[in-house]
């Protein structure tokens, strides 16, 4: 009885656009679809710094080496925001971190790509961020309060990650035929990926839209995969490159540009843990872990210490 | 392939339903504090809470909040407070708690009936 009651007065605060707080009473499969979801995201923030950090010891020059520091450094930065947002909802961030070490835990597929050239760096700033902004720009209204305020946060600094991937690729759509091919090439390998990231079609989705009748989504998979392919057809125009689709093209009835099928079996097939890099994502991201133990011991007793003396002093 | 297919939104991978690895006990847990930020954007103004971070004292905290929170000119001064000395109210009493003052609509400036010609009040 009690239950039908909160879940009805929950219900009509989603209804009413009334965010849900930490404290505030949720439904126990509310509470975990977020604290997944949110995991997740953090876990993607934190693994898409490896394809990317691969490159900084090799930019091409000491202005794109720092854009790239800054760059990866702000996915820690989103990493962050999002595990305090998922530690909310009562799971410990330590707890957080071995499930994602061990395996347990998913991240977004796109970064068990490999990034190969200098190119990539291009096509992972202006596809794979283009894709992310897209699906946090609407995460910013998510019902969830902490999630919705990590999401503005991260969208405030989204965008020169998307601008500066997109330069990338102009400097080299210009540049030598060398410079071009690379370009196409980075764009060929990275846009079949990059439509993936949006997951399944709707139609292979078999449950009830439950996240989208709790507003935790307000787009499904193939709203967002449309919105994409739209604005990326465009924008491509001006680096004068193609992307690899025979079948895209734009439709005069649906306003939207239509493209071909996306290869589902090597979507699963990542998905399931055997893309390129799986295994390499998580054995960087065990050394790392296993690697910073001394660093946290020490800044624990650091801490002690200087407590001790602060206290010795006092007395 | 024997993935069961859910539903399945981007950034929300269901869980496998085969077995998957088990985590790794929770036996590394340091305990560094969790910490709430508090960041003044610019003087004169409030500091207004911008998130959490754990960190081993107050001064790594600081620190740290520094460096994620401040990385484009967001704040010129921090306070930190370790999320256990936070005090709040209770969500559940919210209704008790703030409605009271729902009754009281004297205490608005609208509420009091004025000639149009008063000035500067
Ligand atoms: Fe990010
Ligand atoms: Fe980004």
């Amino acid at each position: 009885m009690f239950l039908q009651e909160a879940e009805k007065t929950f219900q009509e605060k989603i209804d009413s656009e009334i965010k849900i707080e930490p404290k505030d009473w949720m439904p126990e499969a509310f509470r975990k679809t977020n604290l997944r979801q949110i995991s997740q995201h953090a876990h993607s923030e934190i693994v898409g710094m490896l394809p990317e950090g691969n490159w900084i010891s090799r930019a091409p020059s000491l202005k794109r080496k720092a854009i790239l520091i800054a760059k990866v450094q702000d996915e820690a930065g989103h990493g962050l925001y999002l595990y305090s947002a998922a530690e909310t909802l009562g799971m410990s961030r330590e707890q957080m971190v071995a499930d994602l070490n061990s395996g347990k835990a998913k991240y977004s597929s796109i970064f068990n790509y490999p990034t190969l050239t200098w190119a990539d760096m291009g096509a992972v700033g202006w596809l794979v961020d283009g894709a992310a902004i897209l699906n946090q720009v609407m995460l910013c209204r998510t019902s969830y309060g902490p999630y919705a305020r990590a999401m503005v946060r991260i969208c405030k600094e989204e965008s020169f990650h998307q601008r500066q991937g997109f330069e990338i690729l102009l400097i080299l759509s210009k540049g030598s035929k060398a410079q071009r091919e690379m370009c196409q090439d980075a764009i060929n390998r990275w846009w079949w990926p990059s439509l993936m990231m949006f997951g399944p079609k709707d139609s292979e989705s078999t449950n009830s839209d439950q996240s989208i009748k709790w507003k935790i989504k307000r787009k499904t998979n193939d709203e967002l995969r449309q919105q994409f392919v739209d604005m990326i057809a465009e924008q491509i125009k001006l680096l004068g490159m193609t992307l690899p689709d025979k079948d895209l093209k734009w439709n005069d009835k649906t306003k939207h540009y239509d493209f071909g099928e996306i290869n589902w079996d090597e979507f699963w097939n990542v998905v399931k843990g055997n893309g390129p890099c799986n295994k390499d994502r998580l054995i960087a991201r065990n050394k790392a872990h296993d690697e910073g133990a001394w660093v946290r011991e020490a800044a624990i007793a650091f801490a002690e210490k200087r407590k001790s003396n602060i206290n010795t002093k006092a007395a | 392939m024997n993935i069961k297919i859910t539903k399945y939104y981007y950034g929300d991978i269901p869980e496998e339903t085969t077995s998957s690895p088990s985590s790794k006990p929770n036996t590394v847990d340091l305990g560094w504090p969790l910490w709430e930020v508090f960041i003044r954007s610019k003087q004169g103004l409030d500091h207004k809470h911008a998130g959490s971070l754990h960190a081993a004292d107050a001064a790594m905290a600081i620190e740290n909040a520094r460096d994620v929170y401040t990385r484009r000119q967001e704040g010129i001064s921090i306070w930190v407070i370790e999320s256990k000395h936070i005090h709040a109210s209770n969500p559940d009493d919210a209704t008790m708690f703030y409605e009271p003052s729902a009754d009281k609509i004297y205490r608005h400036p609208t509420f009091y009936d004025l000639p149009d010609e008063i000035k500067h009040m």
